[in-house]
């Protein structure tokens, strides 16, 4: 990691190309750097957690220790000195006569610039938002609204001081603390996130969505988001991601678990855009990510990943389909340009009888970036009449980038089918000639070929993110042809 | 200089890397007129079409090329488009995933951003389509479907009128519009082409053939042979070279 004693941002030459790199000046609780168990128990101290939810992040503490850092994924992480990171850093709530519920004005400011409103009476749209600054989470809105339903959504501390035995029953339930190491280190050092309950044959009446914001330096985001659907019940969930630009590399370790009882439907919508770096390679966030939900009887998770930003990304949404005829899905748009590095994908894990997935990935590589598509589909001995379907599209922007595909196909039953479908191109001289001359402009073209290229997952996403995300993808690929 | 003049290209030499293959074209053409460039393969043909258009395939070494006046080599292809050039390419390229209304919808409203006009409605622009489409029998569904993906050869032709159409060029060029096409697809074409035609805007045909011409009457015939236009007359001349062949101009030159 880069020394971050130097505070200087970069030049202003990139400021317009990354339109979230702004930083808020708020006062922050930042611990000092360093990991120990004296951290992790400061803390579970902080947040004033119960005796077991401290054993848990000790646990995984101590499974940490012992476990070292991945080395499978195409990528080439460079050292990551755990005991140069803050594991907690929250925006200070400023004194005064206000009640819990108002929020910092600069906080307002700041998720304002984001296109978030916090203001819920100035909102129009059907979205309820977690709003989650650095570690913790400073607003969530509509909760009003959801509780009349009897659905719960609100920060990940909220529900572990309001909903003890629903978090106690299903923590760390799909995601194991010791799953694999970053899952470890997210488990002993995790501050916030988002906690979402549907009850039994809710239709959740609005789109909920977390948007995650780093704003201090010298920290980590580690959030946790957990959300149940109960038998029968339906929920959208989205998740925006965003950091400031900053010299220095920051690190993201995230879980996301998600328990889909018999006939439940959860669907799963993510656009990242968090900082990724300058063209030279230097800052940007890593980004390495535990995504898994477990489908029972009937039940549907579908996840749909619109992925432009951060230096390195590593993250595998996954699906258990544990019970019969559960169906699981994966929409990916995975984005690299100038030196990102992106190994992701999903497990498709086929236990119950008669289960379905689908697997859509397309990868758009730019620059002097690598992009992989790594995935799994096992067929258990169980999974009777089970069907996959994976689709894995490359399209190449320049000589100089790498698309890779790795497809894990394993096939424990007879009866089950898997299918596997793989293509790479590349964008034309005669295609953007052909662009031109009709007066298409070389970025025009691009922007419309690649978002034609990635409909199929776009179409998967909530109408209030499509058209922030097609924008998104155009913006990434600034500049990456001619 | 001519003030009637819509194309004025002068002494125009240009190849690919160092290989000369334009040696020095002249041709001047009036808005109003139909100009038909024939030759063997090979004469530099598509060569002139790519290089008037801006392909990048292309270096010019010497010589202009004006439309209505602007200096078309300093314009860039996009930028050549908006003034009002237009190619039908020989092979128009397949763009998977980009419907057709996405992509005329970005063409048109470039250029109305080159000529500082507001952005045509959504209701405008497909109310536009409907009209234009009707005027090469073009279906509705080739429409929504990607550019020129699956699409016959005579669809891909049909799907180049289109575009014009749409985009209404002062100078549009045909590519060996008639290659691959059967009678029925060469009329339909034809058609469209002089459905389009008024006294302000011009056409070059460049064709192998004199088929087309019997569909598309040209004002003014040249021949195209190693580079150099070495012949120019009226419409007869192109019925003399589908009486004699290539071979009397070979030569000659």
């Amino acid at each position: 990691m880069e020394n971050n004693s130097e505070k200087t941002m970069p030049g202003e030459a990139i400021a317009g190309e990354y339109k979230y790199g702004f930083s808020t000046d708020i006062d922050t609780d930042i611990i000092p750097k360093g990991l120990s168990e004296d951290v992790v128990r400061l803390i579970s101290q902080k947040k004033g957690e119960p005796e077991w939810l401290l054993d848990f992040r000790l646990r995984a503490f101590h499974a940490w220790q012992q476990m070292s850092m991945p080395r499978w994924a195409h990528l080439d992480i460079p050292p990551i000195d755990y005991q140069d990171i803050s594991y907690y850093a929250a925006p200070v709530k400023k004194e005064g006569p206000k009640s819990m519920d108002e929020v910092d004005p600069q906080l307002v400011e700041t998720f304002n610039k984001l296109g978030i409103s916090l203001e819920e009476q100035k909102k129009l749209s059907g979205v309820a938002v977690d709003a989650v600054m650095d570690s913790v989470s400073v607003k969530t809105t509509h909760r009003e609204l959801l509780a009349e339903k009897g659905v719960i959504f609100c920060s990940f501390s909220e529900a572990v001081r309001d909903y003890p035995d629903l978090v106690r029953k299903y923590l760390g339930k799909i995601v194991p603390p010791t799953d694999n190491f970053f899952a470890a280190l997210n488990s002993a050092v995790f501050s916030d996130g988002s906690f979402v309950y549907i009850p039994k044959g809710v239709r959740c009446p609005m789109e909920l969505s977390t948007y995650f914001r780093i704003n201090a330096q010298g920290t980590g985001q580690f959030e946790r988001t957990l959300i149940i659907a109960d038998e029968d019940a339906y929920v959208s969930y989205l998740e925006g991601c965003t950091a400031p630009m900053r010299d220095e590399n920051q690190l993201h370790a995230a879980i996301v678990e998600i328990f889909v009882e018999d006939r439940a439907e959860v669907k799963y919508s993510t656009v990242q855009n968090w900082y990724a770096g300058d063209k030279e390679g230097r800052g940007g966030v890593y980004n390495f990510v535990t995504k898994r939900g477990i489908c029972h009887h009937d039940a549907k998770l579908s996840w749909t990943q619109v992925e432009t930003g951060s230096a390195i990304t590593w993250k595998y949404p996954s699906c258990v389909l544990a019970g019969d005829n559960a169906v699981g899905e994966f929409y990916s748009v995975a984005v690299t340009n100038n030196r990102q590095q992106a190994d992701t994908g999903t497990k498709m894990i086929h236990l119950g009888r008669n289960t379905r997935s689908t697997i859509v990935s397309k990868g758009i590589s730019a620059g002097h970036s690598q992009n992989s598509y790594r995935g799994l589909v096992k067929m258990a001995p169980s999974a009777e009449g089970a069907h996959n379907y994976a689709q894995c599209d490359s399209l190449l922007l320049s000589d100089t980038c790498g698309a890779h595909t790795f497809p894990y196909i394993d096939v424990l039953n007879d009866t089950a089918v898997a299918e596997h479908e793989a293509t790479t191109s590349k964008i034309s001289e005669d295609q953007l000639f052909y662009c031109a001359q009709r007066g298409i402009g070389a970025e025009e073209a691009v922007g419309l070929i690649v978002n034609g290229y990635a409909k199929e997952v776009m179409n998967k996403l909530p109408m209030e993110f499509a058209v922030e995300a097609q924008k998104l993808l155009s913006i990434s690929l600034e500049g990456s042809v001619g | 200089m001519d003030q009637n003049l819509l194309l004025n290209v002068c002494g125009l030499r240009a190849g690919i890397g160092d290989k000369e293959i334009l040696r020095g074209i002249d041709l001047q053409v009036r808005p109003g007129e139909v100009h038909a460039i024939m030759g063997p393969n090979g004469s530099g043909k598509s060569t002139l079409a790519g290089v008037l258009a801006g392909d990048p395939r292309f270096t010019v070494y010497g010589g202009s090329a004006t439309l209505g006046g602007v200096d078309l080599l300093a314009l860039s292809p996009e930028d050549r488009s908006h003034e009002g050039l237009f190619l039908s390419f020989q092979y128009p390229v397949e763009i998977p995933g980009v419907s057709m209304v996405n992509f005329m919808r970005a063409a048109v409203n470039a250029k109305r951003r080159y000529l500082n006009l507001e952005p045509l409605s959504a209701s405008e622009f497909l109310k536009m389509m409907r009209q234009k489409r009707a005027i090469v029998e073009l279906d509705n569904k080739l429409a929504s479907r990607s550019v020129n993906e699956g699409f016959s050869g005579g669809e891909k032709k049909r799907n180049e009128i289109f575009q014009m159409a749409v985009l209404e060029p002062r100078l549009a060029i045909l590519d060996e519009t008639d290659s691959g096409l059967d009678i029925d697809a060469l009329r339909i074409v034809a058609s469209g082409v002089n459905k389009l035609k008024t006294n302000q805007n011009a056409t070059i045909v460049i064709t192998h053939y004199q088929r087309l011409l019997d569909y598309i009457k040209p004002d003014v015939v040249h021949i195209l042979y190693k580079g150099r236009i070495v012949h120019t007359a009226g419409p007869e001349l192109a019925l003399e070279l589908e009486e004699k062949g290539y071979d009397w101009i070979k030569e000659q030159n």
